[in-house]
């Protein structure tokens, strides 16, 4: 047996989506290592939710396909996903406004409860001490992501920036060994984007695959080990906070082709 | 233990009703009606799983209902069968056809859902009227007194146990449910689908596994409302019915176990309340159906929690 090769934890190779005539993703592959913050960028319509749509599960890709922890991941639903271990938020909140927020977090650890339903209509005892494991663990994780205050508070109660740390704290629920995190600072003050920020480099530190798609780039440039440069669907660049800096295809696609005045 | 909260609070509240109302029930006509409430009651917490909390329409219920009433009258009528024996196996059949047609089905969403379930229950209707050989067609036909351990189960006082004591169960199965993480998964979905699915929950699997429980509930009144009323016809598992149920949950208030038994009491009672005004019934009745909805909008019940709760504030 020759050693192990160390092997990306995600690995993407000629992942299309083709909506119609759009090539909303093209041709895309690379490689994300385990551990790390990796941010995807690239300017509006760039395809990066229309990716991260692929990575997970809500969209089926027309082609090329998605390789997670050494198997093949294609197409696969999105609860079979997160079965392996990822887990997501959403640029367009996907909170359960009907629950509290507890509960919302409760949901994110649905793959680690006891689901049957006959233990449900029973209520079994294990399932009742369940329940209370559940309750507690649940306030633990929103304690992580500074939500002290909401842990009794309903839903569609809360303020908006709330709502985006809810979703993390539900994501994490699931004890994921991927994150995605969809505009994580979109419609935050400074303040709270500071506060996400430091929420992702603890997520980081604690062991968690970070994938950033953000538009906020001292956030980007500040957290991330590895940025994937997205235009028209397609790969434009990846590297470094610097390498990417000092792409001048970056630039290009930012800010468009023109004489640039030094700073 | 906390006496505030719906699975203890709110049960013995309900038992306590059902075991004081008789002392109001002057005469059987009375114990009639309130059997009747208890029967609509059972199916609308089991539907009021699938629509209020889940999120999914059926317009096919009365047909699981027919379905438990025929099988169950088929097989003590026709076949000889224990009673007892009968309901189960009428259940568990019910249960298997909810499974089959369920999975196909429930990936329909809004009104293709509304669409599918109401064909659903039509065909179910079409079937019992034309298999007359089996089912008396139209005429109806005779079941068979419910037997346990050799007592012969009838009249309306016995009756009137034996359903409320089912009532109280079915409410027990539902708040249990509802709050375990099975019962999470179905809010979690009526909330967003898609952060259900990326939460790990299965859609496809928990659309259906309620769908089935709920098909069971209205199995199990229908095989009840079989042995009771000992005649059967085929205007219970009409379309009409069907609708009939689904105003009941959305009139006590989606989301709420015990606002279905309310919708359930209140609809079934009103009926006989307003017999009185003969030929203006139907207008009065349709004058409360719509200003309960323009001042409860939620529902009855959640509604008058609401208010309540403001108040208090």
């Amino acid at each position: 047996m020759s050693a192990p090769q160390p092997v990306a934890q995600l690995s993407v190779t000629a992942l299309s989506k083709a909506f119609g005539g759009v090539h909303a993703v093209d041709q895309l592959s690379f490689e994300l290592d385990s551990g790390k913050v990796h941010s995807i960028i690239g300017p509006n319509g760039a395809g990066k939710t229309t990716l991260l749509n692929l990575l997970t599960g809500v969209y089926a890709p027309s082609s090329g396909s998605v390789t997670f922890e050494g198997s093949d991941v294609t197409g696969l639903a999105p609860h079979a996903l997160a079965a392996r271990g990822m887990a997501r938020t959403f640029q367009n909140l996907q909170i359960f406004f009907n629950m509290s927020a507890r509960e919302n977090v409760m949901v994110g650890r649905h793959l680690r409860e006891r689901t049957g339903w006959l233990a449900a209509l029973l209520r079994f005892p294990s399932l009742a001490a369940g329940e209370r494991e559940s309750r507690d663990e649940a306030a633990e994780l929103m304690r992580f992501v500074g939500l002290d205050d909401y842990l009794d508070a309903d839903a569609d109660a809360m303020p908006y920036g709330a709502l985006k740390r809810l979703e993390i704290a539900r994501a994490l629920g699931g004890k994921p060994k991927l994150l995605l995190l969809d505009e994580p600072a979109a419609g935050l003050n400074p303040t709270e984007t500071h506060e996400i920020d430091t929420l992702i480099a603890r997520l980081a530190q604690s062991g968690v695959t970070v994938v950033l798609v953000e538009h906020n780039m001292r956030l980007v440039m500040g957290v991330s080990d590895h940025i994937v440069v997205l235009d028209y669907g397609r790969k434009l660049c990846e590297g470094s906070a610097d390498q990417v800096r000092n792409d001048p295809r970056v630039i290009e696609a930012y800010l468009g082709r023109a004489e640039l005045a030094p700073c | 233990m906390n006496w505030r909260t719906p699975r203890t609070g709110g049960l013995a509240l309900l038992a306590a009703v059902i075991l004081l109302l008789p002392l109001a029930l002057v005469n059987n006509y009375w114990y009639e009606v309130a059997i009747l409430i208890g029967i609509n009651a059972i199916v609308c917490v089991g539907l009021n799983l699938l629509i209020g909390y889940a999120g999914q329409i059926s317009l096919g219920h009365a047909g699981f209902f027919g379905l438990g009433a025929y099988g169950s009258a088929i097989l003590s009528a026709r076949y000889g069968w224990p009673p007892a024996a009968a309901l189960a196996a009428t259940t568990a059949g019910v249960a298997l056809i909810a499974l089959l047609v369920g999975r196909p089905i429930l990936k329909l969403k809004g009104h293709y859902l509304a669409m599918a379930t109401l064909g659903m229950g039509i065909i179910i209707s079409i079937v019992i009227v034309t298999e007359d050989r089996l089912t008396g067609g139209p005429d109806g036909m005779s079941v068979p007194a419910f037997t346990l351990f050799g007592m012969s189960l009838a009249g309306e006082r016995v009756w009137y146990w034996i359903i409320g004591g089912t009532l109280v169960g079915a409410v027990w199965f539902a708040l249990n449910l509802i709050e375990s993480p099975a019962g999470r998964a179905l809010r979690a979905l009526h909330g967003s689908e898609v952060g259900a699915q990326v939460s790990g929950i299965d859609a496809t699997r928990a659309k259906v596994g309620v769908f089935v429980i709920s098909a069971m509930f209205a199995s199990v009144a229908g095989s009840m409302t079989a042995h009771y009323s000992g005649f059967i016809t085929p205007g219970k598992v009409s379309f009409f019915h069907s609708i009939e149920l689904v105003t009941m949950v959305v009139f006590g208030g989606m989301a709420s176990t015990f606002g279905a038994v309310i919708g359930a009491a209140a609809l079934t009672l009103l009926p006989q309340l307003l017999t009185v005004l003969k030929e203006y019934e139907m207008v009065v009745f349709g004058a409360v159906m719509v200003s309960t909805m323009i001042f409860f909008p939620r529902g009855l019940l959640p509604s008058l929690m609401l208010a309540l709760a403001r108040k208090r504030k």
